[in-house]
């Protein structure tokens, strides 16, 4: 039976073969980088004896081939050899891009434009000029470049990325293709992640790019880095900054070593101390940071199987303001109406409490290997532990003991099959196994804010997208996410009770410890996200972008288990049990223009959130200390509208100016009210001076304005122990408008190689404006920080 | 030639599935069943009593806040006092979270300097006065004497401050730092 088959099967191939074998590839190899033709290279079509080399214009010909896809070798002395798939359908054309001089180990592009992960949503990429610019500051303040992007700070070294108007969990940050698990819940947990150890970094607004997860209702911001050059060279990279605002700096070298085997060692490093920042008027006591960061790269990649192992590690110790430190309810009241921090002392480097160390492993295996005809096969494990300590301001034989540590472990598997053998057809299916594990230690003598837990995830997705012609591309993409948290956790009593606990959980009790519980709560989350968009090319220089994604996010621990005062904040957080998954529904467009001497992007979105999780002040508890603020988090329904726009004018060859605007609308439709901490709508103009004949100099100047949040929610009123009477707290109301000015130059020169050398001088809050942010938790305490000139050196070597 | 290839395939389609098992067995391995130990909070100030001592007899003032941080309310209690007396006052801080209660008048005793009890009257309360000082000769206020007027009422705001501005003009405003108590008494003066 079987060999009837076989010869069927050979029947058919044989007929197949017989066909009109009459068509013509025309290809014409271009350079990835400028677009210029490559000439001499030399194509074979593998597994025939058909070879041809490209002449004067890039251009080859190949006839009398048969319909059907064939893979292309193409090898050219100055790169190495490709190989790539053509389909054959008719007399074809095929435009091929080579990486010449920078060989990068990526699958050729052999149709495309700038590279983007997704095909259809808003994805933004930051350049390797605006990363090194930014190499003193966090991650944050580097994506902050990019329209509708802006930060959520507490002072100026905490920073953590909003997303049009959402941070925190409901953004995804992808380390070198690892999530990272950083107890990114809390608002005063700033991703840990070194801004020099990934020079590629890119957002993608919205949940689109589902591959990574299914929750990111916010976005994803992806940072990887270089591709590393497939020849015999030993290369390297050394960048220090000096900023006169903390009067300190840092310093970031990268190794590279690579073979043309495809075989490399790469090696970063950084180091970064600043000492008390300083706002125009007074010193911000206590504000500063010491962060050192390392990381290896080992691997090995060709077109049929690589590798690569990845470790890096992170540690930063960052200092609190220490006047943001109070009491009570009575103090917070105080500080809101005083022009000045309660507490200012002399400049130092000194890190006292308030202040939080965290640390960050993060280690990975992957491996990947092509199958000819079919896809790649690319899997990977990885590591992470990331270890929190919060110091407080305590008394006695606990002054010098951490208030809150944590020590979070996760490890994932992935694998992933991708499909790309039919020319113009991607499909990609993918599997997701993670064990975290938290312990909250409880040798810290406080009550635990984030309780002990297990949690498992496993997900699985299939994404495909497809070239409809030469001006349509769609892609759509589904996944389902199963997660279980499994916590034990301690509540008082009395809070167990307030909270209606004891009605709704009374099985969940393991022990009654008299005016203490011990419970185990073990919550299933079962999430579904999914995906469309297409892409269309009115043309060469305009695109136009529609994307729909629908994601579900687990509410994580912060959002069920918070409970309790945090000291830190000196808030009473309040989480709740019975918070379920909330779900978002994001259509998202944008309209793109690309050309040498204008272009503009307009992206507006629609994100309708079901069942939003939010934290906001909802009323005061008194205690023997006097009376706190308790922010609770609740579910509601909200709607978030936005705008992102840009443009950019090249006016001369020397000028050129740049335009940004961001505008987010926040609802709570079920109250109808604005919701608490969006961005305000802002506006930054620039222009640059550039001149190449004067060692690449470049000046540009730079104006933001920020504009006041009209819409928050109401303040609320507390009694006010101090003044025996009930008040209004001022919480909410956001702080002024303000405009801050920036100023850049930089130049470049030769010393052993063509521009190995640039030295930039930068100068950010140009006027030492004094400002509030309603995006910084600080703002009730103390201005922002003042004028800060930084100097740069980048060396290449 | 053809079902080699497809072979192959099915070899990669199952290494797959090995693999992706493997990560939901190896994801499903739980960690340790241990149970996390108990914290009870040690800095916590739960009771403050205020002793008054004059030559008729002692009066009591006391706040109670068993579960700290806790939604319950402190529970509030305060004697009579009699009119135009001079008691000798003490302040006593306890944690009664813990069994045996632990005293922490005598951590902020050895901490006089970074510790001061401020007094705000109001009413049929004449004055307060320090009687004790801490090390610099600055005011701590665990000793002091409290002068009531004529019969009536009046409160008594006790805060303690923790690194105030010492010394300090014996306001809260000038004084600064953060708040370890602050309660208020309502008295009648009889």
């Amino acid at each position: 039976m079987k060999s009837y088959l076989y010869i069927f099967a050979i029947f058919c191939y044989t007929i197949a073969y017989a066909q009109d074998c009459n068509s013509i590839l025309l290809g014409e190899i271009v350079d990835f980088h400028d677009n210029s033709t490559l000439s001499g290279a030399t194509i074979n079509i593998t597994g025939k004896n058909l070879s041809t080399v490209s002449k004067e214009n890039g251009k080859f010909t190949f006839k009398n081939l048969c319909d059907g896809v064939i893979e292309l070798e193409i090898s050219h002395p100055e790169c190495t050899t490709k190989f790539i798939t053509v389909t054959i359908n008719g007399d074809t054309f095929s435009e091929i891009r080579l990486e010449h001089h920078l060989e990068e180990l990526k699958e050729v592009k052999v149709i495309g434009d700038i590279q983007k992960t997704t095909n259809s949503a808003q994805e933004n990429v930051l350049s390797v000029k605006d990363i090194e610019r930014n190499s003193g500051n966090s991650l944050g303040d580097a994506l902050k470049k990019i329209a509708g992007i802006s930060t959520l700070n507490t002072g100026g070294n905490i920073v953590k990325p909003v997303i049009q108007g959402l941070n925190g969990s409901r953004i995804l940050i992808l380390n070198n293709n690892v999530r990272m698990q950083d107890m990114e819940w809390g608002e005063e947990h700033a991703p840990n992640v070194d801004v020099n150890a990934n020079q590629n970094i890119s957002v993608i607004k919205g949940a689109a790019a589902i591959e990574y997860g299914g929750d990111a209702i916010g976005g994803v911001i992806v940072l990887e880095a270089l591709p590393v050059v497939r020849t015999d060279s030993l290369f390297g990279k050394t960048q220090l900054n000096l900023a006169s605002n903390g009067r300190g700096g840092n310093i970031t070298s990268t190794l590279t070593k690579s073979y043309k085997s495809g075989l490399y060692i790469k090696a970063q490093g950084s180091y970064k101390k600043l000492g008390d920042l300083e706002a125009p008027d007074y010193i911000l006591s206590n504000t500063g940071i010491k962060e050192s960061g390392l990381s290896l790269n080992a691997g090995k990649t060709d077109f049929e199987r690589g590798w690569e192992g990845y470790y890096s590690f992170f540690n930063s110790e960052i200092g609190i303001l220490r006047a943001s430190h109070i009491g009570n309810v009575d103090d917070l009241i105080t500080a809101i109406n005083s022009d000045v921090p309660s507490v200012i002392n002399d400049f130092t480097y000194d890190i006292d409490q308030p202040y939080q160390e965290v640390t960050h492993h993060l280690g990975k295996l992957s491996y990947y290997k092509r199958f000819e005809g079919f896809g790649k096969w690319t899997t990977q494990y990885d590591f992470q532990q990331n270890r929190r300590l919060e110091y407080d301001v305590r008394v006695g034989d606990d002054a010098d003991k951490a208030s809150l540590d944590l020590k979070l472990t996760t490890h994932s598997l992935l694998t992933n099959l991708k499909f790309d053998a039919k020319e113009g057809f991607d499909f990609k299916v993918g599997a997701l196994g993670r064990f975290q594990t938290n312990f909250a230690n409880p040798d810290t003598g406080v009550r635990r804010l984030i309780p002990d837990y297990d949690k498992y995830d496993f997900g699985l997705y299939a994404i495909g997208s497809y070239e409809l012609n030469s001006d349509w591309n769609i892609d759509a993409g589904a996944r389902y996410d199963f997660s279980r948290i499994d916590s034990k956790k301690f509540y008082r009593t009395s809070r167990w009770e307030e909270r209606g606990y004891d009605t709704d959980f009374s099985d969940i009790i393991l022990e009654d410890l008299g005016t203490q519980l011990l419970v185990n709560p073990v919550f299933d989350y079962l999430n579904f996200s999914g995906t469309a968009g297409l892409h269309y090319k009115l043309n060469n220089k305009n695109h136009l972008r529609f994307n729909y994604a629908y994601s579900q996010r687990a509410p994580n621990p912060s959002e069920l288990f918070s409970d309790g005062l945090h000291h830190s904040a000196a808030r009473i957080e309040l989480g709740d049990l019975r918070i379920k998954s909330e779900t978002s529904s994001k259509f998202s467009a944008s309209l793109e223009r690309n050309t040498n001497t204008w272009g503009y992007t307009v992206a507006p979105f629609l994100n309708s959130i079901k069942d939003f999780i939010l934290v906001e002040p909802t009323g005061v508890e008194f205690t023997l200390r006097g009376a706190f603020p308790v922010w609770s988090y609740r579910q509601t329904n909200a709607v978030l509208l936005g705008l992102d726009a840009s443009l950019y004018k090249n006016w001369s060859s020397h000028i050129r100016t740049d335009h940004k605007f961001a505008w987010v609308r926040g609802t709570d439709t079920d109250t109808d009210t604005p919701l608490i901490n969006m961005p305000a709508l802002n506006f930054s103009n620039s222009i640059t001076y550039t001149n190449p004949k004067w060692n690449n100099f470049l000046v540009s100047l730079e104006s933001q304005y920020v504009f006041e949040q009209t819409r928050y929610p109401d303040n609320i009123e507390v009694f006010s122990p101090e003044q025996q009477e009930n008040v209004i707290l001022d919480i909410n109301t956001p702080p002024d408008a303000y405009h801050l000015l920036a100023l850049n130059t930089e130049a470049s020169f030769s010393l052993k190689n063509k521009n190995d050398f640039t030295v930039g001088l930068s100068a950010s809050n140009l006027l030492n404006t004094n400002y509030r942010d309603y995006l910084n938790r600080q703002r009730y305490f103390a201005d922002d920080m003042g004028r800060n000139i930084r100097l740069r050196l980048i060396f290449n070597y | 030639m053809k079902t080699s290839t497809i072979m192959k395939r099915n070899k990669t389609v199952k290494t797959i599935l090995a693999l992706s098992l493997m990560a939901t067995v190896m994801t499903s391995c739980s960690s340790d069943d241990d149970t996390p130990e108990v914290v009870n909070e040690e800095e916590i100030i739960t009771t403050m009593t205020v002793t008054l001592t004059s030559a008729d007899g002692t009066a009591t003032l006391q706040s109670q806040d068993l579960d700290g941080d806790g939604p319950n309310e402190p529970v509030i209690t305060a004697d009579n006092l009699t009119a135009n007396t001079t008691y000798a006052g003490s302040i006593e801080l306890l944690n009664e979270t813990e069994t045996p209660a632990e005293d922490i008048t005598e951590e902020v005793a050895e901490e006089a300097d970074e510790h001061q009890f401020f007094f705000g009257l109001s009413g049929a309360i004449a004055d307060v006065t320090y009687s004790d000082e801490d090390g610099d000769g600055n005011p701590i206020g665990l000793e002091f004497e409290l002068t009531t007027g004529d019969a009536g009422t009046g409160t008594v705001t006790i805060t303690l401050r923790h690194e105030p501005t010492k010394p300090n003009d014996g306001t809260l405003a000038d004084a600064g730092g953060e708040t370890d108590i602050t309660q208020t008494f309502d008295v009648v003066i009889e």
